[in-house]
């Protein structure tokens, strides 16, 4: 590149490079840790400082994140989140499946709440093709998205116990996370990477006595989620230890593209479900939880809330659940009924072809984006006509909100940038894709 | 006063007697040690809504012998960039003050062997208290020299925060020793113990419960239980000290940790719970002595398990805030109210004058204390990590509200 490069400028004030995006192309820079931002008048000397590489291998990284901590004492002057170290070409695998085969691949982005990954890619293919799906299978959608964002959030509260020091929230977290597993199990048949929203419906109708399995799960959660508001939200060591951590403002997450909780925290009234509402999110009635001082409490309480109201939007669907057909039947692009492929030559040949070769979609371009737990999951397909996809691409909330990591740690404490590791919720499988 | 032991002279059946009840400390603790591990996996295990070991043994209860017995056999790691020599010594220094300190520990009243009376605890120095004190100033050296020859900055950074919150910690816990020993009139065990003959004499009621609640909470933090583990903090500092150690002198560690829980709490009983002190019962009148030692014992234990399941991990400058600007200056006032009151009444004074006076001072020192931290808080503005986050991240001002919160 001959032509300069203007250095791009953010009204924020965040750390802008110096010398421009060029010095990003020198060797080994990606590794380098940004310049100190210009209003740090003392620049401290290598002997006043450590660098000290958290993870990949690190208990509280969650997962394989590497985070450069340029400390004095432990004090953190610069940080900087390193990824790549799950890198798996999810998108680039996606190019190569069919879009029948398409939800097994991202199901395994993010691997804390799979149902919206695979969610995303349903609807964007369904909107290529044109395709109405029955009501019964949207709301089958809308009940397996928020059980799994009860669990997804449940999860977190777990880890972010952990990370905190109290272990026992560790435990309680995943022994309710695992009684939403096991319906997703008898449901899917699979604990996680369930690859069971497809476009066209869902693989399979829900099973007997699920109103009965649903129910005892919504019976058990309010009071435990009162005893973690006993044992953390009251508690003085952990409000001392998240109230005022990791300030993060609106202003910031906006320049940044953050969403979800994160976003909230900082009193932004912004929800996917509500403001740009697929499936039947319209029709139901719910809460946006929102925060005031965009610290870790905040994030705490929103994402603690969040299964509150999700609980409540379970419970309206409980009501709702139309009876009828739980996937599209369009020859085309469904799979005919197992009967109807002894008796049939022509739905025979239908399941053959759409099994091997898939269904065409036809060209074009789509957008879709959901609210999953941990922000906007957005699906940015192309199609060549083609049974494949010309190009895949998911806009990760993990990853977008990992961009909050370095202003929100930068001055904390070693143990603040644990607390906001957490809080920031990256799911690496989702980051790295 | 001293053990009676000695009063007639040392021959061989005193050394004998003597050297037995070494044996006896010594397995003592290594049992109490493994029984400790797995009360505390239990127990923990029973709150978590677990089941914890249950493999080794009935209920599990030989699970840490098969742990230790495991760590005997693998293979001991050394650093490339450790300091040889400091990282060989530093589990020893660990566990030997650990083994020491529980010798001025009194688990029952006295008894007589082969025509000997002696007192049922290993050592009665007249320096009693002092030796716990300095005992655990020496595990300092074990932790921090363990961390400092690692060569590695994990390790490092928890043996920073060790040497601090011991240091600092430790002030506290010495503050409210010495109004126990001012009420007993004496340093050793024994008689601080003898001292608290009847429940309402205990430490605990006759002192009011201020140096108790300081000995607990510092005592805690001596012994780096949860929620001042920092020193090893799990999800922060990967293993603290021990990051980068293995096999037997990982276990060594392991192995002083749980056993200064074990003396900790034994020292909490003694100075403040009256020690082995309790209902008097004409059957085995010398065994039920021990028998309410271990039950108080067990009570203290059983809370320690207690706060680690319950409590989220202190960060490391509330903890030196705690420290020093609570527990030090509470405990050096009570420490100040209970003398001038002893004074008082030794010397016919008005009682209520004199607490009266007590308070008055301690309500004027407190000012004195907050107006103090308030202004140096204001000196030091700049090295307060809220004001550095505020300096890094530009005109990005973190806002008045989030600064108190960060500060408070």
């Amino acid at each position: 590149m001959t032509q300069t490069v203007e250095t791009p400028t953010l009204d924020t004030g965040f750390p802008v490079l110096k010398g421009g995006i060029e010095s990003l192309r020198d060797p080994g820079a990606v590794l380098r840790i940004p310049h100190l931002p210009e209003s740090v008048d003392e620049v401290p000397t290598d002997d006043e400082t450590m660098i000290i590489n958290m993870g990949p291998q690190h208990p509280s990284t969650h997962g394989v994140l590497r985070v450069m901590l340029e400390l004095r004492g432990e004090t953190v002057l610069r940080c900087k989140p390193v990824i790549g170290y799950l890198h798996t070409g999810m998108e680039k695998t996606g190019e190569d499946l069919t879009f029948l085969q398409g939800p097994t691949n991202t199901t395994r982005m993010d691997y804390v709440s799979p149902m919206f990954n695979e969610l995303v890619f349903s609807l964007a293919t369904e909107k290529l093709l044109g395709l109405e799906i029955p009501e019964r299978a949207t709301w089958i959608r809308m009940l397996m998205c928020e059980l799994n964002r009860m669990s997804s959030q449940v999860l977190w509260l777990a880890t972010n116990g952990m990370d905190l020091g109290a272990v026992s929230m560790m435990i309680y977290g995943f022994r309710e996370r695992e009684s939403i597993l096991a319906f997703f199990e008898k449901t899917t048949g699979l604990r996680m990477n369930h690859n069971y929203i497809r476009p066209g419906g869902v693989a399979a109708d829900l099973p007997d006595g699920w109103r009965d399995d649903v129910r005892k799960i919504l019976d058990v959660f309010p009071g435990r989620l009162d005893d973690y508001e006993t044992l953390l939200t009251g508690q003085p060591i952990w409000q001392e230890r998240t109230q005022g951590i990791g300030i993060i403002t609106a202003d910031e997450c906006a320049a940044l593209g953050i969403t979800g909780p994160i976003l909230r925290s900082t009193g932004v009234d912004w929800d996917l479900r509500r403001d740009d509402p697929y499936l039947f999110y319209d029709q139901v009635d719910f809460n946006v939880v929102v925060g005031t001082y965009g610290d870790t409490f905040d994030r705490y309480a929103i994402r603690l809330n969040e299964i509150r109201e999700s609980m409540g939007i379970i419970h309206q669907i409980l009501e709702r659940m139309p009876a009828g057909d739980y996937r599209a039947q369009d020859k085309k692009v469904t799979p005919p009924p197992r009967g109807r492929i002894d008796e049939s030559m022509e739905a025979l040949i239908h399941h053959f072809k759409i099994f091997t070769e898939g269904f065409k979609v036809p060209e074009g371009e789509v957008y879709v984006a959901v609210e999953s737990p941990r922000g906007e999951l957005g699906c940015y397909l192309v199609s060549d006509g083609s049974s494949k996809p010309y190009r895949m691409h998911i806009r990760g909330p993990s990853f977008v909100n990992l961009q909050a990591l370095a202003p929100m740690i930068q001055g904390g404490l070693i143990a603040d940038a644990v607390a906001i590791i957490s809080t920031v919720d990256p799911v690496m499988g989702e980051v790295d894709r | 006063m001293g053990d009676p032991l000695f009063v007639d002279g040392i021959d061989t059946a005193v050394v004998l007697i003597v050297l037995l009840k070494v044996i006896v400390v010594f397995v003592f603790l290594l049992v109490a040690v493994m029984l400790m591990v797995w009360f505390e996996r239990k127990v923990i295990s029973d709150m978590q809504s677990r089941i914890g070991p249950n493999r080794a043994g009935p209920w599990g209860i030989l699970q840490t012998l098969a742990d230790g017995t495991k760590l005997f056999f693998k293979e001991d790691l050394l650093p490339e960039l450790a300091d040889r020599r400091v990282f060989r010594l530093a589990p020893f220094l660990s566990i030997l003050p650990a083994f020491a300190s529980f010798a001025i520990v009194p688990i029952g009243g006295t008894i007589s062997i082969a025509g000997h009376k002696t007192f049922l605890q290993l050592a009665d120095p007249p320096i009693g208290v002092l030796f716990l004190l300095a005992m655990s100033s020496i595990a300092v050296y074990g932790v921090m020299l363990a961390g400092w020859s690692s060569g590695s900055k994990y390790p490092l950074l928890g043996s920073v925060r060790a040497s601090a919150q011991m240091v600092s910690y430790e002030a506290a816990m010495a503050l409210a020793v010495a109004a126990a020993v001012l009420s007993a009139g004496s340093l050793s065990t024994h008689d601080i113990v003898a001292a608290q003959d009847s429940l309402f004499r205990w430490n605990i009621f006759s002192l009011g419960v201020v140096p108790f609640v300081v000995f607990l909470i510092a005592a805690t933090a001596e012994a780096n239980r949860p929620p001042f583990d920092l020193v090893e903090a799990e999800q922060e500092l990967v293993g603290g000290f021990h990051t980068e150690y293995s096999s037997i002198r990982f276990a060594l560690f392991f192995l002083a940790e749980f056993m200064n829980t074990v003396t900790i709490s034994a020292m909490v009983v003694t100075l403040f719970l009256g020690g082995p002190n309790g209902p008097a019962i004409s059957f085995l009148p010398s065994l039920w002595p021990i028998v309410w030692f271990f039950l108080k014992l067990l009570v203290f234990l059983f809370i320690y398990v207690w706060l680690r399941a319950t409590l989220p991990r202190f960060r490391y400058d509330q903890l030196m805030d705690l420290g020093w600007k609570k527990l030090i200056p509470a405990s050096l006032f009570w420490l100040l109210l209970v003398a001038a009151l002893r004074i008082g009444r030794l010397e016919g004074w008005n009682l209520g004058f004199v607490l009266g006076g007590g308070v008055a001072v301690g309500a004027l020192g407190w000012w004195a204390l907050s107006a103090a931290l308030t202004l140096g808080q204001m000196d030091d503005a700049d090295l307060s990590p809220a004001a550095l986050g505020e300096v890094s991240l530009g005109e990005v001002s973190l806002g008045e509200v989030s600064r108190e919160d960060v500060n408070r």
